[in-house]
């Protein structure tokens, strides 16, 4: 709705997973990985699976590879189950975590291996491993062996070695974790553009949210073995559907509250402070409901006279770009705003004074739960 | 209190502390050296004795050299330890990569354990239980069969070999990265494929480091040799033992020194090679 | 939907098919050349014995009677079978002082080679690994050089004047503990090693930060942290010493069996396999038992830490 642009040719589904389950162990030590686990992702799109360790993110990836079968459910590939297909039958390439270069080979050997393996005629192959050297910029280095170049350098040869087979859906399984901060950056514009360049759909798994909202056209935010909400990163972040996701993508503040009247998607809801405000809120809520609203801690303003809500400051914590004033609430709850920081010698609040916080319509979100 | 700690710092480093120092245990360390290589020096030495002494040096000479080379027994038994060395690591190795392959890729299955305590029990086992017991196997079937060949050397050489031949190679396919495969079978490599490109040049030295060490273990063994061979089936280690009942003389040193000389020689590589990791 | 699960499980059945298709000849040859054999040896042990070797298909207790007991030949009465007790005694107290010496050296040699800096360290690791891998009987007929009346030791001390009639050490108990402890020492160096270099020593430098002298921390500390390195060196050294064939048929000559000679004994000019195969069983029991121990202390271990 808000970032969404409508396609020029009807879009056709790159990997549709249709309710895969896949369970480890069994009896005491069953665990379900993923549990009902339906998602389309679309071509040409890059698509993050975003969420903490365990939540089953890797492991769906993996069923996408080949790697481990589902349990239950069905993936198709352009519409076509490719549950039977082992890994090397399938025209889909892995970025792995720790680059899995093979070691006893050069990186232009590397990035040739797949195309080898297929079986393409020698001067493909090579035509092909200099086209993708030059596209990851490293055609200098193409005779080294990869315990010779650096991380990045061996990020990139990864990238190259996945995509010069010119695979349908590219995986990259937290490629940028083993960077350091300023590497990393580049990087993601770095796979934006590869992506763009090469039009091949990305599913991209991490758990760094940053990451996934600088870089992705869709974001699949999953837990404990479910994929919670699907949507753009403005969606993902304005309009979380659940207190997870809200809790896990960026800092909120969490506010109890009742529903008064709906109409149209928006509510009136009221605070624990007495205050009534605005909300757009999900279907299927009924007047007199209890529910939970959400507000960022950028989107509420801090003033010295009373507001929406009230309390004493407990602490300022001061961020460089921004300040963080953690405030107690007289409803006994905390809440955090934060402020960013205009100009030096900006007369501040400091802590025990007291102050209001001001929570404008569309500021506030009614969580589903 | 500030002052004590400075105190004691500054006598520390006076008094060249060393935290890892423990009295007297240099000492012992080189008198171990000292004791586990005075014997074989000796031997050695001796090897080189002109006289037929083994405690007087009567003078330079190879003369023991040449009479063991001449020695058409020690030469028999010689060729005779170098084969089966040869057959029994090679098949051993064979074996022990394969069961390596099967223990270490994948989840653990039902039966295992039970598989990896099997082919450990060689090493438990002593070995003048598994000798006698061998003895007694194989006498019913040279009996019923009639066969006395080199093959029961062979078959028990094997099967000692293959727990030391199998430890060195699970120990590399252990630090192997398993992802390794895996990008292989993504990038299209069939599991044949996969295996003759990518594991096997990586598995190599542990393979190689497994041929030697079984090599070498084939060719000490004397115990299970020497109560399993048929008549005129010596190896030149139970040529020796038997020798070793007689009056000796500097020929059993010079055929132990070159013995020792192949030894070091294999541990020397396999060393290398252990050390060499990628 | 089932498809996807029925898909995974043939998977799974195949691979785990293949896998014992890749373990079966390793197997077959442990089987039939090492393990099997164990069996037959039971079932011998209970037979009566042949008259030139071999054994009569009837069923006796005999072999493992005469283990312990001996009977009279004239009055038919039952005594211990002294000769048989003493060997197995000797055997068991030469293999707890072949490893108890073993560890009283090689603990300091393993400390010694672990605190080298680590360039130097895989060197001396190396000339620890040298003996290791000679043959044996090789290493046991070198000690023999050393010790006999005209060996090396004798003739220093003659030539120093310290004795003036050589020290007869060959063909007794002290030889043979002499030959194990050469020839085992490398196996208790190495896992004390192993164990020792894995050894944090900011752990030591707390110790000392805490007032504690050299040998408090050796024995409260360092000790304690490598006792993995120690049991496993004792069972290495204590179950070959158990076994021992070699040495001490080399060092001992025939008058100081020990079991391992005792048994191969009976399969030779002894011709009596049932007693021969009773006696094998019985080392293979003790050695069981010792690994038993062993995993007894690593289970607690791996239970307390785990």
């Amino acid at each position: 709705m808000t970032g969404d642009i409508v396609p020029e040719k009807p879009v056709r589904d790159a990997i549709e997973v249709r309710g895969v389950s896949k369970i480890f162990g069994a009896g005491e030590g069953r665990v379900a990985a993923l549990d009902d686990v339906s998602v389309s992702i679309r071509e040409n799109e890059f698509f993050t699976l975003l969420g903490p360790s365990g939540c089953g993110k890797t492991t769906l990836l993996r069923l996408i590879a080949g790697f481990d079968f589902p349990t239950s459910g069905q993936i198709m590939l352009h519409g076509e189950d490719i549950a039977p297909l082992p890994p090397f039958k399938r025209p889909v390439n892995t970025v792995f975590q720790n680059y899995a270069l093979f070691p006893h080979m050069t990186v232009a050997q590397n990035i040739g291996f797949g195309l080898e393996m297929l079986g393409r005629p020698k001067a493909e192959i090579e035509a092909r491993v200099a086209a993708m050297l030059k596209l990851v910029q490293m055609e200098k280095l193409a005779g080294r062996r990869t315990s010779q170049i650096s991380g990045g350098q061996q990020q990139r040869v990864a990238l190259a070695r996945a995509l010069a087979p010119a695979p349908k859906v590219l995986l990259l399984d937290e490629p940028l974790s083993a960077l350091d901060f300023k590497l990393r950056k580049e990087m993601q514009i770095e796979l934006k553009r590869l992506q763009h360049e090469t039009g091949i759909t990305f599913i991209f798994v991490t758990h760094d949210q940053e990451e996934a909202l600088t870089m992705s056209d869709r974001i699949a935010v999953m837990s404990s073995g479910r994929i919670l909400q699907v949507g753009g990163p403005r969606d993902i972040y304005d309009h979380p559907a659940e207190r997870f996701v809200a809790n896990f993508i960026g800092d909120t503040n969490f506010l109890p509250a009742t529903v008064l009247s709906s109409a149209g998607g928006k509510a009136r809801v009221k605070l624990a402070s007495g205050i009534e405000i605005d909300a757009p809120l999900p279907a299927g809520f009924t007047p007199g409901s209890e529910v939970t609203v959400v507000v960022r801690p950028e989107h509420a303003r801090l003033m010295r006279e009373a507001s929406t809500l009230n309390g004493t400051v407990e602490n300022v914590v001061y961020f460089g770009t921004d300040t963080h004033f953690h405030v107690a609430l007289d409803q006994g709850r905390g809440f955090v705003v934060r402020q960013q920081n205009a100009r030096s010698g900006e007369a501040g609040v400091s802590a025990g004074d007291r102050v209001g916080i001001f929570v404008g319509d569309g500021a506030a979100q009614v969580l589903k739960d | 209190m500030a002052s004590a700690g400075e105190g004691r710092g500054v006598a520390l480093r006076r008094t060249g502390f060393s935290v890892k120092r423990q009295t007297g245990f240099g000492v012992i360390a080189w008198l171990c050296f000292f004791m586990l290589y005075l014997p074989i020096l000796t031997l050695v030495l001796f090897s080189f004795n002109a006289d037929q002494s083994m405690a007087v040096w009567g003078g330079f000479s190879f003369r023991w050299y040449e009479s063991a080379w001449h020695n058409q027994t020690v030469q028999d038994a010689s060729l005779r330890s170098l084969q089966i060395a040869f057959i029994a690591a090679i098949l051993a190795t064979v074996a022990a990569t394969m069961a390596a392959l099967a223990t270490t890729r994948g989840r653990a299955f039902r039966g295992e354990q039970a598989a990896y305590a099997m082919i450990n029990t060689p090493l438990i086992v002593p070995e003048i239980v598994t000798a006698t017991a061998l003895l007694i196997f194989f006498a019913s079937i040279k009996v019923s069969t009639g066969y006395t060949g080199l093959g029961y050397l062979i078959a028990a050489h094997t099967a000692f070999c293959i727990p030391f031949a199998y430890l060195p190679i699970r120990a590399r396919l252990e630090s192997m990265d398993l992802t390794l495969e895996t990008a292989a079978g993504d990038l299209y490599a069939t599991p044949w494929q996969a295996f003759r490109r990518i594991t096997l040049p990586l598995l190599w030295p542990g393979i190689i480091a497994g041929l030697m060490l079984a090599f070498v273990i084939s060719l000490d063994d004397v115990v299970i040799t020497e109560l399993v061979k048929s008549g005129g089936q010596d190896t030149l280690p139970t040529y020796m033992l038997g020798q070793l009942r007689r009056i000796v003389t500097p020929e059993i040193n010079a055929i132990s020194t070159v013995f020792l000389l192949l030894s070091v020689v294999i541990v020397t590589l396999f060393f290398l090679l252990s050390r060499q990791r990628s | 939907m089932a498809s996807a699960r029925d898909f995974a499980e043939s998977a799974e059945r195949q691979d785990v098919r293949r896998r014992w298709a890749l373990l079966s000849p390793a197997l077959v040859i442990i089987f039939f050349a090492a393990v099997g054999p164990l069996f037959i040896m039971l079932v011998y042990s209970f037979l009566q014995k042949g008259d030139y070797g071999g054994v009569r298909w009837a069923f006796s207790t005999d072999g493992w009677f005469s283990v312990f007991f001996q009977r009279d030949i004239f009055d038919d009465t039952l005594s211990f079978a002294d000769a048989h007790i003493s060997i197995l005694w000797r055997s068991v107290r030469l293999s707890l002082m072949t490893t108890l010496f073993t560890f009283l050296l090689g603990f300091p040699t393993a400390y010694f080679i672990a605190t080298r800096p680590e360039k130097s360290r895989d060197i001396w690791l190396f000339l620890i690994t040298i003996p290791f891998w000679t043959n044996l009987l090789i290493r046991t007929f070198a000690m023999q050089e050393v010790i006999r009346n005209e060996g090396v030791i004798n003739t220093a001390l003659l030539w120093l004047g310290i004795v003036d009639q050589p020290i007869q050490i060959m063909y007794t108990d002290k030889a043979i503990l002499f030959g194990m402890l050469y020839v085992y020492l490398p196996l208790m160096v190495l896992p004390l090693y192993a164990s020792l270099e894995k050894l944090d020593f900011r752990l030591v430098e707390a110790a000392y930060d805490l007032y504690a002298t050299r040998f408090q921390v050796l024995r409260r500390v360092i000790m304690p942290l490598v006792k993995p390195g120690i049991i496993a060196g004792s069972i290495l050294v204590f179950i070959p010493s158990l076994g021992a064939y070699v040495t001490p048929r080399v060092l001992g000559g025939g008058k100081n069996l020990m079991l391992g000679n005792l048994i191969e004994l009976q399969f030779g000019q002894g011709r009596n396999w049932p007693l021969g195969a009773a006696l094998s069983m019985t080392l293979l029991a003790l050695v069981m038992v010792a690994l038993l121990i062993y995993a007894r202390q690593a289970q607690s271990r791996s239970l307390r830490h785990g």
